[in-house]
């Protein structure tokens, strides 16, 4: 039946990723994963800013948003007035359901001009003796891409750490509120280390969506192939560079060593995904385990 | 005594600080939503939607070709990606501990973590590369591959909500257990799997990054399936890095399109289950 199609079409695109970057593995190897030189013309392709710059943005961008949805999930399934919760997460869902074209437009106009003129400034002069906050203040950077991935981020882990909470049977919470704790007490005690797995399953599942996001940080993060520890200044991703490069790609060498980087990101993604699911299976386990499947 | 009053002020504190995260996490909705009104609406117009673009530099141009791009390109894409979401949603319910049932749903969730450019660039290998060319009908082929794990998992989850007496008493009246699936399971469950195909499609509607190197765009009303198209998505995409003033005022307007064409889909899609069933979507 139809079903079949699921994995046949899953094999398909490792195949295909395989097929159409075999020509990069074949000549790099894992030197590609090591090397920070990007040269179309030179035909020599390392993609280590790349990943560098993936990992950074999106482990940043989980910085910013883990605490924030945490908060909002903890809130909205133990504070918040009832009246409330179901709005609230409504409206936080509809984030989700932003086109990240449009993301990427709203950093670009609104964002990045309000990072630039304020917020960079202010960070510089405060926090300036930390290497992350020095250096020259560009529009388009690490910080911009790393904000607009947060709020991108947040719906996914909020919702995830929603249900996760939800599930917590009642009695735990009413143990910790009867043997004298205040409620405060109670979530820290009780309720969070129960849920804990299925907590760092969501956070895993946010951090698969960062690294894998495209349009939005393509147009943020400034598109430079470089390390750098400033925040204000340009980087790179994986997604960025295929996003930039694949329709104008020189030459089958160039055009393989993206299929490569979008191997690595594909592989990347799907560690990332499978860990989040068995943790979060471990949890709440509505489907029966299926780890063998893969 | 001290020590109480502190327990309950860490405690009224945290309390606080979540309300702050609640603010801090509606605001962007509202900036957003704010922004794209307030920048946006000026520029729509009759015309927006049924003109073609003008060259830059020109005022009054429209978007219609990128509209009916995007109705193409999305339209194919639930044409091919809907029945196979639907048929292996209901083979997993149906079947849930057949091996292949396993497998499926673990790659299912796999490939709903797959980044959309990597959709994108299997699409570009699959087609693009063997045909020598942009097409739309690339775009659509990777747009279904999104939806097909999204419709998947929806269908599956909304089957297995269907009482057991309702399969049991259409067994017992003799029917054979296909019948039972189609006229009966599948009927029950139906507005469901109508929700959750309207809220893949919502989602894949907005999709750029695999549209980037499949369908590639145009500036040119196209109704042919074998050449590049306009999507809305890209066409926002391509004004919003574009140098011009009058492009970025495009750029606002057709994301304003976009997304009220994504919120529509998705709002009617949240409303019409909330009654009927408890939804994660």
């Amino acid at each position: 039946m139809t079903a079949l199609a699921v994995p046949v079409l899953m094999g398909f695109l490792v195949y295909e990723l395989y097929d159409g970057a075999h020509l990069a593995i074949d000549r790099f190897g894992l030197r590609f994963i090591t090397g920070n030189v990007w040269d179309p013309v030179a035909e020599e392709f390392g993609a280590l800013p790349l990943i560098i710059g993936t990992l950074v943005s999106s482990c940043l961008a989980l910085l910013i948003a883990v605490p924030l949805s945490l908060g909002v999930a903890v809130y909205l399934t133990e504070f918040a007035p009832t009246a409330i919760r179901q709005p609230i997460a409504f409206l936080i869902e509809l984030l989700a359901a932003i086109p990240s074209v449009v993301y990427g437009l709203w950093g670009i106009f609104v964002l990045i001009p309000a990072l630039k003129s304020t917020v960079f400034p202010f960070l510089r002069e405060t926090l300036g003796f930390l290497p992350f906050f020095q250096g020259p203040i560009y529009g388009p950077s690490m910080g911009a891409a790393s904000i607009i991935l947060a709020i991108m981020v947040m719906p996914f882990i909020m919702s995830v750490a929603r249900e996760v909470l939800l599930a917590v049977p009642g009695t735990q919470r009413e143990a910790a509120l009867a043997l004298g704790a205040t409620r405060w007490e109670a979530v820290m005690s009780a309720i969070i280390p129960y849920a804990r797995s299925g907590i760092i399953g969501a956070v895993i599942l946010g951090l698969g969506r960062a690294l894998g996001e495209t349009m939005a940080v393509t147009m943020l993060i400034g598109n430079r192939n470089e390390i750098s520890a400033s925040l204000f200044a340009p980087g790179y991703t994986m997604a960025a560079v295929i996003a930039n490069e694949f329709t104008e790609a020189v030459g089958d060498m160039h055009l393989a060593a993206l299929a490569y980087v979008a191997l690595v990101l594909f592989m990347l993604t799907v560690l990332v995904n499978a860990a989040a699911r068995l943790l979060i299976w471990r949890v709440s386990g509505p489907a029966p385990a299926g780890g063998k499947g893969a | 005594m001290n020590r109480r009053v502190w327990r309950r002020w860490v405690s009224n504190g945290m309390v606080g600080l979540m309300i702050v995260a609640v603010v801090l996490a509606v605001l962007p909705l509202l900036l957003i939503l704010l922004n794209l009104l307030v920048k946006g609406a000026g520029s729509l117009s009759v015309a927006f939607f049924t003109r073609m673009p003008v060259p830059a530099g020109e005022t009054g141009g429209g978007v219609a070709h990128a509209i009916v791009g995007t109705l193409i390109i999305v339209g194919m894409a639930s044409v091919i990606g809907l029945p196979f979401g639907i048929g292996a949603g209901i083979y997993c319910a149906e079947f849930p501990r057949t091996r292949l049932a396993l497998a499926t749903r673990f790659i299912a969730d796999v490939m709903n973590g797959t980044p959309s450019i990597v959709v994108g660039v299997f699409a570009w290998a699959l087609i693009v590369a063997r045909t020598k060319q942009f097409s739309a009908l690339a775009g659509s082929a990777a747009l279904a591959m999104l939806m097909i794990p999204m419709v998947m998992r929806t269908t599956e989850e909304l089957i297995k909500l269907v009482p057991n007496s309702l399969r049991e008493a259409a067994l017992a009246l003799g029917y054979p257990r296909w019948r039972t699936t189609l006229s009966i399971v599948l009927r029950t469950a139906l507005p469901g799997i109508v929700t959750g195909s309207l809220l893949a499609v919502a989602r894949v509607a907005g999709e750029t990054a695999p549209l980037l190197f499949t369908a590639l765009g145009s500036q040119f009303m196209s109704l042919n399936l074998t050449e590049p198209m306009a999507a809305l998505p890209l066409t926002v995409f391509n004004y919003a890095i574009g140098p011009y003033e009058e492009w970025h005022r495009y750029a606002w307007a057709t994301a304003l399109v976009l997304i009220l064409v994504v919120l529509v889909l998705s709002l009617a899609a949240r409303l019409a289950t909330r009654r009927r069933f408890q939804l994660n979507g």
